[in-house]
């Protein structure tokens, strides 16, 4: 903190959602030119929090106080106009407009009325340059990569006389390297005396960029910390309000079972070539890499989603040509794909619909539903994850992350697959619904599924894998068995390094010189 | 710190959409020079200066109100009533040149335009405030603005006797007295000149894209979508209102069951050919007359070859489907490209 005057106080801000209350009388202060950590578990209100004072959402109680003024914040162009600005986890971009214009959406430049283009693509290129990224203020968003769209919002919130930067799980898609070259930023505009508030699910960047935490549970704060004078398990108890194991450990499990998934050269153009690998029954193997190594392509390609142009896959010991999702399922192969929202569930519709989409044929062997089929099912399930809900016929939106994934995951399981294949089985949601998911994966395996993990949280992987698999632009760069893998030999095999291993012993990665 | 690696890729993904887009107008021109050729095969007067006369005069009518139309459909919407309104606005000022011979032609178009306007703001106030979709406040205005049109004018046709002479001059001569482009053709030029400058260089024609483009981030940003739906819709309704005026010139009367009816197909034909994504977001003034142009091109060619006029509905709601169908077809092609699904 360079200087010890609040631009920014809440007094006893509450919010209710439909009779919930997600804020509790929340009161926290915002100083110029610091990073303010904001962590808790899902449904904790921090989204909530930001989205209160970007003026998105209304509180129902309580004020914000504002640069020595109480202010009312009806709409997020308003907090724009006061300098506040809210970057979010999925860029809200406009992909038919080009990238000045997003940038300035709302407010070009004008000229005696008339949008000034070339004053707009001008700042837009300064602005652009002031971030060090190069992307071509003339191109179109669309199809541009997460890591670029989130820097034109950043460049947005810049364009205006910006004062408070708040920032929804702006790392939650980007790579390392990305990640990096956001932090420089954050810490440029932090030495210019904006005040950043960055609300994270990944300790370690929380650690790493933030000079204070606040920690908030069931909407209520219930920790404020400096950085420097705390540790990972401090925060980590403070959020879950208990002593816990950031992670639960898998037991290294009977690796001699037998081999389930034999891949041999699978290729694909322009998305990965000559994967082999292999899982056991009753193993973990976890499939590293950054992001876009080709990870998910070679999951889908397993699933039959997408075509492969040469290789081999070994099912129980057969060949077997997938050409389809059913004809997967078919083997007992199921793929659980990383977005829940889009991919894997039906939002409005009830828990046990969802659940028992996977295998409607067998609940209907007449054409017709059987519901006490449907129930008992889904009831069995609920039980066997525990998943927190008020009845099955609740709409899947309503749950939190973490039963979210288990719905899915009961989905896929009700088919009784043999070799799981989970992309990202943990992204975004709450720590204690963390280790729910990786005990459940746990005891899958010690029941003899063979179980591919994708993830991209170094922890999980060594926590939980058998064997590691690192991938790097589309191929398989290293195999590391769980007793010789380490954060820094999977980091360095994916970012394609050589490491000299006294270096790893002396020089942690947290060193950033 | 260097720059984020992967800009550049992004970079190149960008490019094929804007590249697409450039096609798109391209195909517009191939199809309408194909269609000029094999037309002109059959039937070697096509392009005579009788039919291209015939196709400037009826692409006007088309072009005003496709202009309004293309910005609903940018906008994610739908406005199924331009033809009711316009047949409005034609029939109550038809009503008062017939009953004050003499009223000023001029302050009777700006009349029928904001006739247009204000029924126009209807649609836009329902839709952009008691948030009813526009399909339903359009068909429900669509099916009300032609009850009034039959109210107000006791169901009697404008009768051409009552239709100034000079604005039926319009449809007749041109700039220095030329026969080939009448004034309409001009007037429609200057209306969609009008509409390209206030999309490109005004700040509520670009929120017009900024909205079809992402209707949630546009709210997010403090673009008054509101305020941006209802001028939008408005200003459909006063191009429908001047095409009303366009049609008094053109045909020389107003009849309550035949001025604008069906007219809504023909304008969301001509906005879909011009490569408006009908899913919003994107949408160009030159590919919307290129559109229109196509459309009345098609129009003077089934007439010119014989075949009847009955046919015309079938072949624009076809066009439309196929237009559709091409694109969605294309563009799957593309993400199946890029993606690799």
């Amino acid at each position: 903190m360079s200087e010890q005057t609040s631009i920014l106080t809440t007094h006893d801000l509450h919010m209710a959602f439909g009779g919930v209350d997600v804020l509790k009388g929340i009161n926290f202060s915002l100083f110029a030119g610091e990073v303010l950590g904001l962590v808790g578990e899902n449904g904790a209100g921090k989204s909530t929090l930001a989205k209160i004072v970007a003026g998105v959402h209304q509180p129902s109680q309580g004020e914000i106080n504002y640069q020595g003024q109480t202010v009312q914040i009806p709409s997020p162009h308003v907090a724009t106009k006061l300098g506040i600005a809210l970057i979010h986890q999925e860029p809200l971009t406009f992909p038919d407009l080009d990238v000045a214009e997003n940038i300035f959406a709302g407010r070009q430049p004008l000229n005696g009325g008339v949008v000034n283009w070339n004053a707009m693509y001008k700042r837009a290129a300064e602005l652009l340059a002031s971030l060090s990224v190069q992307i071509d203020p003339h191109s179109k968003v669309r199809g541009m990569s997460i890591a670029d769209q989130q820097m034109i919002e950043m460049a947005a919130a810049l364009s205006q006389e910006v004062k408070v930067v708040l920032m929804d799980e702006p790392t939650s898609s980007l790579t390392p390297n990305e990640v990096a070259h956001l932090f420089t930023n954050m810490r440029r505009l932090r030495d210019q005396g904006v005040a950043i508030v960055f609300i994270s699910h990944r300790l370690e960047e929380v650690f790493e960029i933030c000079d204070r935490v606040l920690v908030l549970r069931d909407g209520e704060l219930v920790g404020e910390r400096v950085t420097k004078a705390t540790k990972v398990e401090e925060i980590i108890r403070l959020m879950v309000g208990r002593q816990l194991s950031a992670l639960c450990e898998k037991k290294t499990g009977a690796n001699n079972g037998q081999l389930l998934l034999e891949v041999k050269n699978l290729s694909r153009t322009e998305k990965f070539a000559d994967i082999s690998l292999d899982v056991h029954a009753g193993e973990i193997v976890g499939l590293s890499g950054l992001v876009g190594a080709g990870r998910t392509d070679v999951g889908r390609a397993l699933f039959g989603m997408l075509d492969t142009d040469s290789g081999e896959v070994w099912l129980s010991g057969k060949p077997v040509k997938i050409k389809s999702p059913r004809e997967a399922m078919g083997y007992g192969l199921v793929y659980v794909p990383e977005d829940r929202q889009h991919h894997g569930l039906l939002m409005p519709m009830a828990i046990s619909q969802n659940m028992t989409l996977s295998i409607l044929e067998q609940l209907s062997p007449s054409g017709w539903l059987r519901g006490q089929a449907e129930q008992t099912v889904t009831n069995e399930y609920t039980e066997k994850l525990h998943i927190v809900l008020r009845n099955i016929s609740q709409a899947v939106r309503e749950l939190s992350g973490g039963n979210q994934q288990k719905v899915v995951l009961s989905k896929w399981l009700l088919t009784r697959p043999k070799v799981l294949i989970l992309d990202e089985p943990t992204r975004g949601i709450d720590i204690g619904a963390k280790a729910e998911v990786h005990r459940l994966m746990g005891e899958l395996a010690s029941q003899g599924l063979a179980i591919l993990m994708i993830s991209s949280e170094l922890p999980e992987i060594l926590a939980m894998s058998d064997r590691i698999v690192v991938m790097r632009e589309g191929r398989v760069v290293a195999q590391l068995d769980k007793a010789d893998a380490t954060q820094e030999r999977i980091m360095a095999a994916a970012t394609g390094q050589v490491l000299d291993e006294a270096t790893i012993e002396s020089n942690p990665v947290e060193d950033h010189s | 710190m260097t720059a984020i690696s992967n800009a550049r890729t992004g970079n190149q993904n960008s490019a094929l959409p804007v590249r697409l887009a450039r096609i798109r107008e391209a195909a517009t021109v191939v199809l309408l020079a194909i269609i000029i050729a094999i037309v002109t095969g059959i039937e070697p007067n096509f392009l005579s200066a009788f039919n291209i006369r015939s196709i400037l005069l009826w692409v006007p009518l088309l072009t005003v109100i496709a202009m309004g139309e293309m910005m609903v459909i940018i906008i994610r919407g739908i406005d199924v009533s331009v033809g009711s309104t316009m047949g409005f606005a034609g029939i109550v000022v038809g009503m008062i040149f017939r009953d004050h011979p003499g009223f000023n032609i001029y302050l009777g178009t700006v009349l029928g335009i904001m006739i247009g306007a204000v029924l126009g703001a209807i649609n836009g106030s329902l839709i952009a405030w008691v948030k009813i979709p526009p399909v339903i406040t359009t068909l429900g205005t669509l099916s009300a603005y032609r009850g009034f049109v039959f109210i107000v004018s006791g169901a009697r046709q404008i009768d051409p006797n009552y239709i100034p002479k000079e604005l039926i001059r319009w449809s007749q001569r041109g700039p220095f007295n030329s026969q080939l482009v009448p004034w309409v053709v001009i007037i429609a030029l200057v209306a969609a000149l009008l509409i390209y400058l206030f999309l490109h260089y005004t700040k509520t024609g670009r929120n017009v894209y900024t909205l079809g483009s992402n209707p949630e981030a546009a709210l997010l940003r403090g673009i008054p979508v509101n305020r941006t739906t209802f001028i939008v819709y408005t200003i459909t309704g006063a191009m429908a209102g001047l095409a009303g005026i366009l049609y008094a010139s053109r045909f020389g009367f107003v009849n309550p069951g035949q001025t604008g009816v069906g007219f809504e197909l023909t304008v969301i034909a001509a906005v879909v050919l011009g490569g408006t994504n009908v899913f919003g977001g994107s949408g160009s003034v030159i590919g919307t007359l290129l559109g229109c142009l196509l459309l009345g091109t098609i129009n003077v060619a089934l007439a010119v070859l014989g075949i009847d006029a009955t046919w015309q509905l079938a072949v624009y709601g076809v066009a439309i489907l196929l237009t559709v169908s091409i694109d969605a077809i294309i563009q799957q092609q593309i993400r199946r490209l890029v993606t690799g699904e």
